[in-house]
């Protein structure tokens, strides 16, 4: 058994909420710049730049990339050797997302309640956490921030199985054109497909954290990304939806066993950025 | 990339006679911050029978919700939000002389057709280029509903603020030309 505090999650935690909307990873800001280079478009060309430049100002000058610095979405996976003490997991982590996101001057977007009041909560709390419990005695925190631009376009369908592929195919291209410019193109597409519902909503997230260079083991699932990563680029929605062919950076597939029955999938979009940081304590 | 047109804010009818969809432009002057929550307020006053906090004969309105302002510093980062939240509220702002809108995505047909009746321009700037953007932005000083936070109704001035023209006045729409001649499914 190993002992970590609360309070050295929180601090992992601010830091990383402060890190993953300042700094653009490596793996998004090469993906970039292959969509710049092979960018028919005049305009979408000067797009990408200036997300490029963009991404540069933010790091030099230590401020958010987006001013949608969105929820934070927490992926933990906990050694279970590994011990808390002074607070619970979830406290720390909002603790953590609450000191980040004041210290950082980053926005605060979040509301208390959905539907009758939406009070702003202030300190951008309560963060999305996932939770899931791993061999070893380290804690490994990765958070997501998530803006609302691409999450709003997102979606999921129950398939049956007869759909099969085509229909999956379909149920992805159908979501990537009706969300056209809003998700600020070039977009990452995260796809869950099996489980149950919230499963395989589950899974659309978590491909969103899946370095963009990484391919599904699975080598159909493989296959499937890059057919779905060619038809994408062919809807001409391209940078911003001003007209292109690098309306995706990537998709990313995530797969689980699912009942006879069903045949569930989940597009979730990000947005160019695809904020995220990690650390393993 | 064509030149950049320069322009100035607010806006002339003429001004916006001469932009046309897919023009980028440069603006500077004033323009106002609003969201949908803003955008709220001021219909709830208009429904009230109550004057405008900024009569808006002219002027420009852009979609953004800032991050907090660092210190010695006028604003956070400050790109764009998606227009289509404000597209219940518009056509009637647009009838009180709103000339311009800033913001990202696509528009409604009544928002089109009462820019058309209105003689109203829609710019897009980089959704998720708001270090970048946040630069042409010197001043920003909330003006009305400040208990909204980062959603208030604010003045801003800009100095060659990046901008491209997604629908003109007559109602030409270049996310639909722009796809056009990449779409190839």
């Amino acid at each position: 058994m190993r002992t970590i505090t609360a309070q050295a999650i929180t601090e992992a935690v601010a830091k990383l909420a402060i890190d993953a909307n300042y700094y653009l990873s490596e793996d998004v800001y090469n993906a970039l710049v292959e969509g710049q280079e092979k960018e028919e478009s005049p305009l979408g060309k000067n797009i990408i730049d200036q997300i490029l430049q963009n991404a540069c100002i933010a790091r030099d000058e230590a401020k958010p990339m987006c001013q949608d610095t969105g929820l934070a979405v927490v992926f933990v996976e906990l050694g279970q050797d590994a011990h808390i003490e002074g607070g619970t997991l979830e406290e720390a982590i909002n603790a953590g997302v609450a000191k980040g996101y004041i210290e950082g001057y980053l926005r605060k977007s979040a509301v208390a309640e959905p539907l009758f009041n939406r009070k702003n909560t202030g300190d951008n709390t309560p963060a999305i956490v996932h939770i899931q419990s791993v061999a070893g005695d380290q804690i490994k925190i990765l958070l997501a921030p998530k803006g609302a631009g691409s999450e709003n376009k997102s979606g999921l369908k129950m398939l049956v199985p007869a759909d099969g592929v085509a229909g999956v195919k379909k149920f992805v291209l159908d979501t990537i054109i009706n969300a056209g410019s809003n998700p600020c193109p070039p977009i990452v597409v995260g796809v869950g497909i099996g489980g149950t519902m919230e499963k395989a909503a589950y899974l659309a997230k978590k491909a969103l954290i899946r370095p963009l260079t990484e391919r599904n083991a699975h080598p159909e699932y493989a296959k499937l990304e890059a057919d779905l990563l060619e038809l994408i680029n062919k809807t001409g929605i391209g940078p911003q939806g001003l007209g292109g062919c690098t309306t995706a950076l990537a998709v990313n597939i995530e797969w689980f066993p699912t009942h006879i029955a069903s045949l569930p999938v989940a597009v979730n979009i990000n947005c160019h950025a695809t904020r995220h940081a990690e650390v393993t304590l | 990339m064509a030149q950049q047109k320069q322009i100035t804010a607010p806006l002339t009818d003429e001004a916006v006679k001469s932009l046309k969809a897919g023009d980028s432009v440069l603006i500077t002057g004033v323009i106002y911050a609003a969201r949908d929550a803003a955008h709220q307020r001021m219909i709830e006053a208009l429904d009230r029978g109550e004057e405008l906090p900024v009569d808006l004969t002219g002027q420009v309105i852009y979609y953004v919700g800032p991050s907090p302002a660092k210190p010695g510093e006028p604003i956070g980062s400050a790109g764009p939000t998606t227009a289509g939240r404000c597209d219940a509220y518009t056509p009637r702002l647009l009838d009180k002389g709103l000339k311009g809108m800033i913001g990202k995505g696509y528009r409604s047909d009544a928002v089109v057709d009462s820019m058309k009746k209105n003689g109203v321009v829609y710019f897009v700037t980089v959704g998720g280029a708001a270090a970048l953007i946040s630069r042409t932005i010197k001043a920003y000083d909330v003006v009305a509903y400040g208990d909204l936070g980062p959603e208030a109704l604010a003045r801003m001035e800009v100095v060659d603020f990046p901008a491209i023209v997604a629908i003109d006045c007559e109602g030409r729409n270049y996310y639909e030309e722009g796809q056009k001649p990449y779409r190839k499914l």
